[in-house]
């Protein structure tokens, strides 16, 4: 199920700790980073793998917010919706991208593009209202600026 | 003014690379460490500098590594704590990606003095570009023999390794963090044993705060009556403090420990926008009391801000201005908590979205007269002593703080039956 190159990647962060178990959240990452998502298959070959059980390792992968349990769409939006950041008026942006592309949060769009989730503070509070897609952090966001964000993302 | 901590920081420019910090006079504290000093110098020149954690608890640095037992055979590890998730908090940012030299060379100084030979950043995942910088810090470190094996020639080892999480607020309290570290979920542990005795994989453990490794080199290199003296207050060091919310200009800066939180404000952030006028203040992250007019003239240390029934926290403050609804404000707090509980402890898992259900059925104008006695129940219920780890008791903090200085704001959405700010 897990392919040689993700075996590869997940042997050598193995390789980093006492303990075969502790690299388990990095071979999630590792086969999430390939496929986008973190299927039941996926889950189950990755506990055999880990020789972990796939209960023990869900439970893992489903404590923490970015380990994807479902699929998603090509790129990922992730919107900063703390306290500062509501301060400064993150819903406007929200509602405004959400009518844009046509979803709420948690859904993806039609042509599986972007999907949208909230997420706790990016850390960007003096430059608020932030928002993440895939690893860019954009920050000081306003309605107007969402379509040129976007364009951005094929 | 002394700014050791970003002094080498410039806006829009990338991080010193290791020669460049070279020059500038960087891991100068590491040769004087290894070469001059005994572990337990380096331990009792900490404790003499009165550096508390930046963390946001403020606890002694010197005090917590001098609870790591020496003379145990087998590993010892130490952590930093760079998984800054604390909503209203961005100053570990500006020193991960503005000076990652200056982290590694603490934490070889801290590593040194714990004795420990593995070390790990555990940085959030949000934090793209520091993990960027670190990564490639971190080989330009071991490329020039500062980590590895018999570093300088003197035969200490030492290891470090970046982690990146994947999201989850209670990483960053030390236990849940080490569980982490090991591949679990990331409960909190019990405390005792605390972690300096028996943490990561039960072996000794140090976990620090990114600011606290930062201060390190300057405390080595200058001493520890030097950096009392940047200070204007008991506590010792410069701070990085930082406001969000409607002020002229957001930010951070790194200033003398007591500066006054008026000074903070007005001066270093310009003051509330024109069309706003200033309510209040969490003066440290969202697990911090709020504090008020009448407040502004403290100093912004621990002792002074612990006094006025708050926590100086992060030192990061998020400010309230009156065009802001204070319920929609701790609602937005307790959503926030409520979501990033582990789940273990029943008081904290089943309190904290009852606490949110309330606030929010308040903003929607279904508020009741008894909520407000339900609130302040929980206040107490899920406070210090009554649940597993601090975050639910943090969680309590803004809320109880809230209904103190803002009650007439809660009730207001009781009585007119929906939220005057909408």
């Amino acid at each position: 199920m897990l392919t040689s190159e993700e075996i590869e990647k997940i042997e050598h962060e193995i390789s980093l700790v006492p303990v075969r178990k502790a690299a388990c959240v990095e071979a999630l990452k590792v086969v999430q980073q390939h496929r986008g998502w973190v299927s039941d298959d996926t889950l189950k070959a990755v506990a055999e793998f880990m020789e972990m059980s796939t209960a023990e390792l869900d439970s893992v992968a489903t404590f923490y917010n970015l380990i994807y349990r479902q699929p998603v769409g090509r790129h990922v939006i992730l919107i900063c919706d703390s306290v500062s950041c509501w301060v400064m008026g993150y819903e406007n942006v929200r509602e405004v991208l959400s009518d844009k592309l046509g979803i709420q949060y948690g859904q993806t769009t039609p042509d599986g593009k972007f999907t949208m989730l909230p997420n706790v503070c990016l850390g960007c509070c003096d430059h608020a209202p932030a928002l993440m897609i895939d690893n860019d952090l954009y920050h000081d966001i306003t309605p107007e600026k969402l379509d040129e964000i976007l364009a951005k993302y094929a | 003014m002394e700014t050791p901590l970003t002094q080498h920081i410039v806006a829009n420019r990338p991080p010193l690379s290791l020669k460049e910090y070279e020059q500038v006079g960087g891991y100068q504290s590491v040769r004087k460490v290894l070469k001059q000093m005994t572990p337990a110098e380096v331990t009792e020149l900490v404790k003499a500098s009165n550096l508390k954690g930046r963390g946001g608890a403020g606890f002694s640095t010197g005090m917590k590594w001098s609870f790591v037992p020496m003379d145990v055979p087998g590993p010892k590890y130490l952590i930093c704590n760079a998984d800054e998730m604390e909503p209203g908090t961005f100053k570990d940012r500006l020193l991960l990606e503005g000076n990652p030299h200056q982290l590694i060379e603490g934490m070889i100084v801290a590593a040194y003095a714990i004795q420990a030979n593995v070390s790990y950043v555990f940085l959030r995942w949000a934090y793209k570009l520091a993990a960027h910088e670190i990564t490639k810090a971190i080989q330009e470190a071991y490329d020039a023999g500062y980590l590895g094996k018999n570093i300088l020639g003197t035969g200490f080892n030492l290891d470090m390794h970046l982690h990146t999480g994947v999201g989850r607020y209670i990483c960053g309290e030390e236990t849940a963090l080490i569980n982490a570290l090991q591949g679990k979920r990331a409960n909190p542990r019990a405390k005792p044993p605390f972690p300096q005795v028996s943490g990561l994989y039960g072996k000794p453990t140090i976990v620090n705060n990114v600011e606290t490794l930062s201060c390190l080199p300057h405390i080595v290199n200058n001493g520890a009556e030097w950096f009392k003296g940047l200070s204007k207050s008991e506590d010792s060091g410069t701070k990085l403090y930082g406001v969000s919310g409607k002020v002229k200009r957001p930010g951070t800066w790194e200033l003398p420990m007591g500066i006054t939180v008026r000074e903070l404000l007005e001066e270093y952030a310009g003051g509330m926008k024109d069309d706003v006028q200033f309510r209040g203040l969490l003066p440290g992250g969202a697990s911090t009391d709020f504090l008020v007019e009448e407040h502004l003239d403290l100093k912004m240390d621990y002792p002074s801000i612990t006094k006025a029934g708050s926590r100086m926290g992060t030192g990061t403050m998020i400010v309230l201005d009156d065009k802001t609804c204070p319920v929609g404000f701790v609602l937005n707090l307790q959503h926030f908590f409520a979501q990033e509980s582990c789940g273990f402890c029943t008081p904290c898992r089943d309190g904290l979205p009852w606490v949110e259900k309330i606030l929010l059925a308040m903003e929607r104008g279904e508020g009741k007269p008894e909520h407000m006695n339900i609130l302040e129940f929980h206040t107490q219920f899920l406070g210090p002593g009554n649940t597993f780890c601090a975050l639910a008791p943090g969680a309590m903090e803004p809320l109880q703080s809230a209904l103190k200085y803002f009650r007439a704001d809660f009730e207001r959405h009781i009585t007119e039956h929906k939220c005057p700010w909408k």
